[in-house]
């Protein structure tokens, strides 16, 4: 069966997830994006490429970090953007999906950049539009998040150039985490020897070795000798719940502290998706440090989208 | 095809524009081919100006149809555009879609006081209201041949005919 991001020649038409990607579309995107990060230096900070394109930012589940960062990156490509929340009571109106992408497609859609609470979403929708129409999974469920996965990658280049002989952790709440398995699917097809990812047994998934990582519940013996290290929101809404006992404990086990981190490389990244609880999964002193790349994080996003952008808006 | 001597052509350049240029003049090679060549006159002719590189990827004209290119240089224009004379620089002028989407590039960057085109080789079949004010040779090619400016590993720049 086609990988269904692919079209007949191969090429990347839809972005869904990193896994089963072939390395060199990865490795394009990440050198394509390199090349937009210097377009944000300029008099004019955009480029014509999207003129005439309209990209639809379709988010049935809140996120204003990450739509705001597609915003920014399709406008600067030069498209048309509309913005679109759909909560779920407008879902209860009783449109499907399927009849709301048809509505906009009906609308001259170009380009959906999806967000939706339902793993697979972005799927369905890439499966449903025509070929001349583009999909980019903003994150979907727990599935995947693979524009995140792709910055994050970006960011570790940006710092360690040579992924072949890195030690990456991702520590926290791995179970719920999309970013945690694009980011995962990612260092492999790139060739990470060795991935770690670290928490309480409760948040992580069974199984999560057959991905090719290895599996720590106590910090300090995870994030000895890490070059980077990747720590996930906690959400706060499964605090007090079965799986956790309180943010105090977590943040004694799992917290990053200047002393935890202290047992990774001198020169090692710290890195977080954004939006952080400090005091919960990461110290501010980490957080502020010198050790800390995750503003630029944000920066690197902005390219990597225009990239994905660029790369699917031509094909 | 007898191509003309990619060294000779480049030697009668400098030659041409020593007395055009100042050392204040900034100058821009084209990736890949007119960066090499803006690489070799920015030497000989002693511009201090750091010279600029552009790939023209993000300004193509032929985007929706053949998309994006595969292998996207970063540009570097390491100085200050407003208001300064330009030498774009560029191997083989032919179409001159190149050359509108660099100029587009450059205006992203400020307004320059003024462009002049260099090229090696002119092989005519122009489409656009495009002409160099400084040309190595002129060369007729066959339709659908790439005629591209290559470069060895001592440095030394040779013409070639890709079918």
């Amino acid at each position: 069966m086609r990988n269904p991001q692919l079209d007949a020649r191969g090429e990347l038409t839809h972005l869904l997830t990193l896994e089963g990607l072939p390395r060199e579309i990865i490795v394009r995107i990440l050198d394509t994006a390199e090349s937009f990060v210097g377009v944000t230096e300029r008099e004019v900070k955009k480029v014509p490429l999207l003129r005439g394109m309209s990209v639809f930012n379709v988010f049935f589940e809140n996120s204003t970090r990450t739509r705001t960062t597609f915003e920014i990156a399709a406008k600067r490509l030069s498209a048309d953007v509309v913005n679109l929340n759909i909560d779920t009571s407008s879902t209860k109106k009783g449109e499907t999906l399927l009849d709301t992408v048809d509505n906009l497609s009906a609308m001259h859609a170009d380009m959906f950049v999806v967000r939706h609470s339902t793993s697979g979403a972005a799927h369905l929708i890439a499966a449903h539009v025509g070929p001349e129409r583009h999909v980019i999974n903003a994150g979907d469920g727990r599935h995947a998040h693979p524009t995140q996965g792709l910055l994050d990658a970006y960011t570790i280049r940006h710092y360690k150039r040579d992924f072949t002989a890195l030690s990456v952790a991702i520590v926290g709440d791995i179970l719920h985490s999309r970013v945690a398995r694009s980011l995962i699917h990612a260092l492999g097809i790139l060739g990470t020897p060795d991935i770690r990812v670290i928490g309480p047994r409760t948040l992580l998934p069974t199984g999560v070795e057959s991905l090719g990582v290895r599996v720590f519940n106590d910090m300090r013996q995870g994030l000895a000798g890490t070059d980077v290290v990747v720590m996930l929101r906690l959400q706060n809404e499964r605090m007090g719940g079965p799986l956790l006992p309180s943010a105090q404990e977590f943040f004694k086990y799992y917290g990053l502290t200047p002393e935890k981190l202290a047992v990774a490389k001198p020169d090692a990244i710290v890195m977080h998706p954004g939006p952080m609880n400090r005091g919960i999964e990461i110290d501010s002193a980490v957080a502020d440090g010198p050790h800390s790349v995750i503003l630029p994080q944000v920066t690197f996003g902005i390219a990597v989208r225009m990239a994905v952008m660029s790369i699917l808006g031509g094909s | 095809m007898r191509l003309p001597d990619a060294e000779a052509l480049c030697a009668d350049l400098v030659r041409k524009l020593r007395a055009a240029v100042r050392p204040e003049t900034a100058m821009v090679g084209i990736h890949t081919g007119g960066a090499w060549l803006a690489e070799r006159l920015h030497r000989e002719l002693g511009l201090t100006v750091p010279l600029g590189r552009l790939d023209i990827s993000f300004y193509r004209d032929d985007y929706h149809k053949s998309g994006l290119h595969k292998s996207v240089k970063a540009s570097q224009i390491p100085f200050e555009v407003e208001a300064r004379h330009i030498v774009l620089v560029d191997d083989v002028l032919y179409t001159g879609r190149t050359i509108r989407a660099a100029m587009n590039e450059l205006f992203d960057y400020g307004r320059p006081e003024s462009i002049d085109l260099v090229v090696l080789v002119d092989r005519g079949e122009r489409q656009l209201p495009i002409c160099a004010q400084y040309c190595g040779a002129t060369q007729a090619v066959p339709k659908g041949a790439m005629l591209r400016l290559g470069r060895d590993e001592g440095g030394r720049l040779a013409l070639r005919l890709d079918a």
